[in-house]
């Protein structure tokens, strides 16, 4: 034992050194060393596990978002077509009636204007007859009085006129 | 212990002041394998440069505290040479004892630059966190090429060695006897000033850590760990009559666990520095054997030196790592679950 080389032997100084230094660097290292970086691994891990959880949420609400999306698009252009079948329809009963409309007020303008030729035509027809009566009174007139320029042929007349009367009557 | 490069000066100065003295190989590797008193760069002419570094004794006589330096040594203390040149007291009566000794030497020393190495790093990466929130990016670099390995031995030998459970308790420690024995043992490969010390490779530093681990298994063991060593599940003649054969082997069992830790760490660290040197040496002894045989023996010497250097990088990480998941292994095997 007495000549073992001194690394083979047990030296207080050195075990003393030793264990001070130990316990210093052991206390260092584990309450500002080895917790920083381990505690900020776990942070990192926890923190790139959340991300990814929370990105994977994203990508599904962009799905449902997507979907969502495609399915207003789909109500939209349905009522789209709706809208533009309706405004045709409108426009459709408005020119049908418009039509009618205009139909019927050409038939009333022509059956006015039927009545007020008839109107016109029966005043003419009218004023023709009064003028055919007085032409007729005139003509008569002369006519009766060329006949009655003697008193014999007054007289003659006046009996057969009276003649006739009577036997009218008769 | 891994002056490779200085070597050279060491041995040229040998010669110059002893003239041809005989290259003394195992002496020379002992040495630098050894703790001193003072930490010892190069000898040029025969003039030693070396960072003095304090003695601190406590005299067996008078019980007084001595501090001084390896050339001033205090009266009635020398440095005995039938004990590798430890400091020793000569008493009134003329027997020769150890003192207390609290040196500073080359082997504290280089602890110390190791503890202030790792908190400055340590302490430098906790700022660069301290400095971000967890949205912030990953670090690179420095920062990250740390935060990759205290994550690795964390998630990838801690956790599954100890178990889910209880590892968080025992993680700082077991990450910084890695990191201590890691930055150590690379420390130690770095042949000049501020590396080189034998540390690893002293048993000393390797009872400390086994005894840290031995202490960690047993006061925090949990029942079915008591029960598995004194009342182990095997028929009754094996663990109670006539002789209680179970318990006793594994109550050697409890203490030869360390035991295989300090030993494994201490041989291994040690015998890389020895190759190493001795394969500097062997391109001493070549340079004295003349031209053709020295040359290609030193062309030889200069490539096994390189690979076992290269090789010592990897063996500092593997025994850092292996010491780490052993003591890991065997906290976990403290804190056993009862199986049905």
């Amino acid at each position: 034992m007495e000549n073992l080389p001194s690394i083979l032997t047990p030296d207080l100084g050195l075990l003393f050194w030793m264990l001070l230094a130990f316990l210093v660097v052991f206390f260092v290292l584990a309450k500002y060393g080895f917790p920083a970086i381990i505690g900020m691994v776990e942070e990192r891990k926890n923190y790139i596990d959340e991300s990814l959880r929370k990105a994977h949420e994203a990508s599904e609400r962009l799905g449902n978002i997507q979907l969502e999306g495609e399915s207003i698009l789909q109500e939209a252009r349905r009522k789209q077509a709706q809208v533009l079948k309706e405004a045709a329809d409108t426009r459709d009963a408005i020119i049908a009636k418009a039509q009618e409309k205009a139909r019927e007020e050409g038939n009333r303008l022509i059956a006015e204007a039927k009545a007020e030729i008839e109107n016109e035509k029966q005043a003419a027809i009218s004023d023709i007859r009064a003028q055919v009566a007085e032409l007729s009174v005139k003509v008569a007139e002369k006519i009766l009085r060329k006949e009655l320029a003697s008193d014999a042929v007054q007289m003659e007349t006046i009996d057969r006129l009276l003649d006739e009367v009577v036997v009218k009557e008769k | 212990m891994l002056l490779a490069v200085l070597l050279p000066v060491n041995i040229y100065a040998a010669e110059g002041v002893s003239g041809e003295k005989e290259l003394d190989i195992p002496e020379i590797v002992m040495e630098h394998l050894a703790d001193s008193y003072e930490w010892h760069i190069a000898t040029y002419e025969g003039r030693h440069l070396s960072i003095p570094l304090p003695v601190i004794l406590r005299s067996e006589a008078t019980g007084e505290w001595h501090v001084c330096t390896a050339h001033s040594l205090p009266k009635g203390f020398f440095f005995d040479e039938t004990h590798h040149g430890k400091i020793y007291e000569r008493l009134a009566d003329g027997t020769a004892v150890r003192p207390i000794d609290l040196s500073i030497t080359k082997s504290v020393a280089q602890i110390w630059i190791v503890v202030a190495v790792l908190v400055c790093i340590f302490l430098s990466c906790a700022r660069w966190y301290r400095k971000r929130t967890e949205k912030s990016d990953a670090p690179g670099g420095f920062v990250g090429m740390m935060e990759m390995l205290v994550m690795t031995i964390h998630d990838d030998l801690i956790k599954p060695a100890v178990g889910e459970k209880h590892y968080k308790s025992y993680a700082p420690y077991l990450l910084t006897v890695f990191f201590f024995i890691f930055t150590t043992n690379l420390i130690g490969l770095i042949p000049i000033f501020p590396g080189g010390a034998n540390v690893t490779g002293n048993i000393n530093i390797t009872l400390f850590l086994a005894v840290c681990t031995m202490l960690a298994i047993n006061l925090f063991g949990n029942k079915e760990y008591w029960k598995e060593i004194f009342w182990p599940e095997v028929p009754l003649f094996l663990k109670a009559y006539p002789v209680p054969v179970m318990p006793v082997i594994e109550l050697f069992g409890v203490f030869t666990k360390p035991f295989a830790l300090m030993i494994r760490l201490f041989a291994n660290m040690m015998a890389g520095h020895a190759v190493i040197l001795s394969f500097t040496c062997v391109i001493f002894l070549g340079w004295s054997m003349g031209t053709g045989f020295g040359l290609g023996l030193n062309i030889f010497s200069v490539i096994m030196l390189l690979f076992m250097n290269c090789l010592e990088v990897l063996v500092a990480f593997v025994q850092a790592y292996v010491f780490t998941m052993l003591s890991a292994v065997f906290i976990g095997l403290a804190h056993k679950e009862h199986e049905a």
